[in-house]
């Protein structure tokens, strides 16, 4: 279980977050919604110990993982994968070299073995064959999918997805979903899920919650989301540009 | 005011690059314990640094050679001394000149190439990605780097010694008239062992330096592909500035210790 507790940071004179609270529970789907730059990417970051809050814990499977030292965030990046929003492919390596970086790294495996590996990815993502293609030779929502195979290729437990659909075409985006269901029914994988495409979030979300202002203003399932009083929430699901919610 | 803000900003950058020279010697006895040194990112790192620099540091090396016969050679012609020629160039080049040249040559096109790889690497989000992949940038990025500059730059600067002799001597003969017997002797004469060590491992300091210097600009770096440009730019003036202060003090440690145990 991932417990955040009044979790905030601050860069400069801003304050992105502003004491977040949120509870993900294991192998849940947890879809987090917000306006563009109120601090989602920030938030995810959080969690896998990239930044480093300025007040408020992190706490995973009951440790405070702000206190961590490198060793122990390495051993617990373990089992974590991140698909960042830029997707962060390695533009020297090639697309397979990106997605068996961990595997090379941290696993025995022979090279066949990390090979099949990285195919059976790629085929996962709708992109086989594309092995020795360089990054700079994708289009974006190719390395979006890219990135998405190199944040699963070590079956980890928890994964934070930044806009997993973001840019790709809506049977992409449908099939991209199917693959989540799928990780979390084969493996009970724990997700976090950045994103705006709500038809997404309707989809393989078991909980949304909405970030504005720096915290969360709702949490709770798809029906109860859609059914919320709370016009904050109202506003941003019909994607109104008038209501209470000010764009920053 | 501005003094102590200067002052501060340079035990700043002081201390950074201690710390990452530090991180990098860390991660490199931590490779070779667990038997998991990256040799293959290594032997990269010094094939690329070679490849790239080698043309300037030839024309480099070249020239400076020919342009020292020329000047020193005339001079002692005059005086009668033309035996000499081929040891004082020789003498200059291993000690002085040949390390400070390819250094700086090195600094210009390796030290700018890392500050910009790592910069791009920084502002899209790769270095963090490494970072989730259990992988320390230090480890996986500056210590290939670091010891292929170290190593690559004592290679080149033998080559510079090589080929600095060898426009010397071409120009001693046809140009100044000495026999090409007269200069190398004179080399073989003049030209001690400890001269040439003692050019190399500035060298070797000075390719650690470069090294070094790039990856912190290229760590540092923020903002978009301005920040990468100024980063690239910061890293060539700040190792040439480092090279020429900390070449004076190898140069006075060097000679102090050739006079103690070696006259
Ligand atoms: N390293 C940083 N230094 C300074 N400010 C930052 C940094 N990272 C993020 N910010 C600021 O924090 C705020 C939140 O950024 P973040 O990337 O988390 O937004 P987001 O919610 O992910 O937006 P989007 O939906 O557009 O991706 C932004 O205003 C941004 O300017
Ligand atoms: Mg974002």
């Amino acid at each position: 279980m991932i417990i955040i507790s009044d979790l905030s940071k601050r860069f400069g004179p801003k304050e992105v977050l502003k004491g977040i609270n949120l509870k993900i529970y294991d192998g849940e789907t947890l879809v987090i919604l917000g306006p563009s730059g109120c601090g989602k990417s920030v938030l995810l970051k959080h969690i896998i110990g990239l930044l480093k809050p300025d007040g408020g814990q992190v706490i995973i499977d009951g440790d405070d993982i702000t206190s961590f030292n490198h060793k122990k965030l390495d051993s617990l990046r373990m089992r974590m994968g991140m698909l960042f929003q830029s997707a962060a492919l390695f533009d020297s390596l090639t697309v397979e070299e990106n997605i068996a970086f961990g595997l090379r790294k941290h696993t025995g495996l022979s090279d066949i073995a990390i090979h099949h590996i990285v195919s059976e990815k790629l085929e996962m993502v709708g992109l086989p064959g594309a092995n020795y293609l360089m990054p700079s030779e994708l289009s974006g929502g190719m390395r979006k999918r890219v990135g998405l195979a190199r944040a699963i290729a070590m079956e980890p437990e928890i994964i934070l997805y930044d806009e997993p659909t973001t840019g790709l075409d809506p049977i992409m985006t449908c099939a991209i979903d199917e693959l989540h269901l799928s990780l979390k029914e084969r493996l009970g994988v724990t997700s976090i899920v950045v994103t705006h495409d709500l038809n997404s979030a309707y989809r393989i979300g078991d909980r949304l919650a909405l970030h504005y202002g720096g915290q969360i203003v709702a949490i709770g399932t798809k029906n109860e989301i859609i059914n919320s009083p709370d016009p904050l929430v109202q506003q941003f699901i019909r994607g109104e540009a008038k209501g209470p919610m000010t764009l920053l | 005011m501005i003094a102590i803000k200067l002052l501060k900003d340079l035990t700043n950058l002081f201390g950074s690059l201690t710390i990452l020279f530090l991180q990098s010697i860390y991660w490199t006895i931590h490779g070779i314990r667990t038997g998991r040194f990256g040799m293959k990112n290594l032997m990269e790192q010094m094939s690329r640094i070679g490849v790239d620099s080698f043309p300037m540091v030839a024309l480099t090396g070249f020239s400076t050679g020919a342009v020292l016969v020329v000047q020193i050679g005339y001079q002692f012609a005059q005086l009668g001394a033309q035996r000499y020629v081929g040891g004082v160039v020789s003498m200059a080049m291993a000690r002085e000149l040949a390390p400070i040249l390819t250094s700086i040559v090195v600094a210009g096109r390796i030290g700018s190439s890392i500050a910009a790889e790592l910069g791009t690497m920084k502002i899209t989000e790769q270095i963090d990605a490494l970072e989730t992949m259990a992988t320390d940038p230090v480890d996986y990025l500056v210590v290939p780097r670091f010891w292929g500059c170290t190593f690559m730059l004592v290679i080149l600067t033998v080559f510079t010694n090589v080929v600095g002799m060898i426009g010397g001597s071409i120009i001693a003969v046809h140009q100044i008239g000495l026999t090409l017997a007269t200069f190398s002797d004179s080399i073989l004469q003049s030209l001690k062992i400890q001269d040439i060590v003692g050019g190399l491992l500035k060298s070797m300091v000075f390719g650690g330096l470069i090294g070094t210097i790039g990856c912190y600009k290229g760590f540092t770096t923020e903002g978009g592909a301005e920040g990468v440009g100024k980063s690239t730019t910061g890293a060539v003036v700040l190792a040439i500035m480092f090279i020429l202060a900390v070449n004076y003090f190898l140069t006075v440690g060097i000679n102090n210790f050739n006079m103690a145990y070696l006259q």
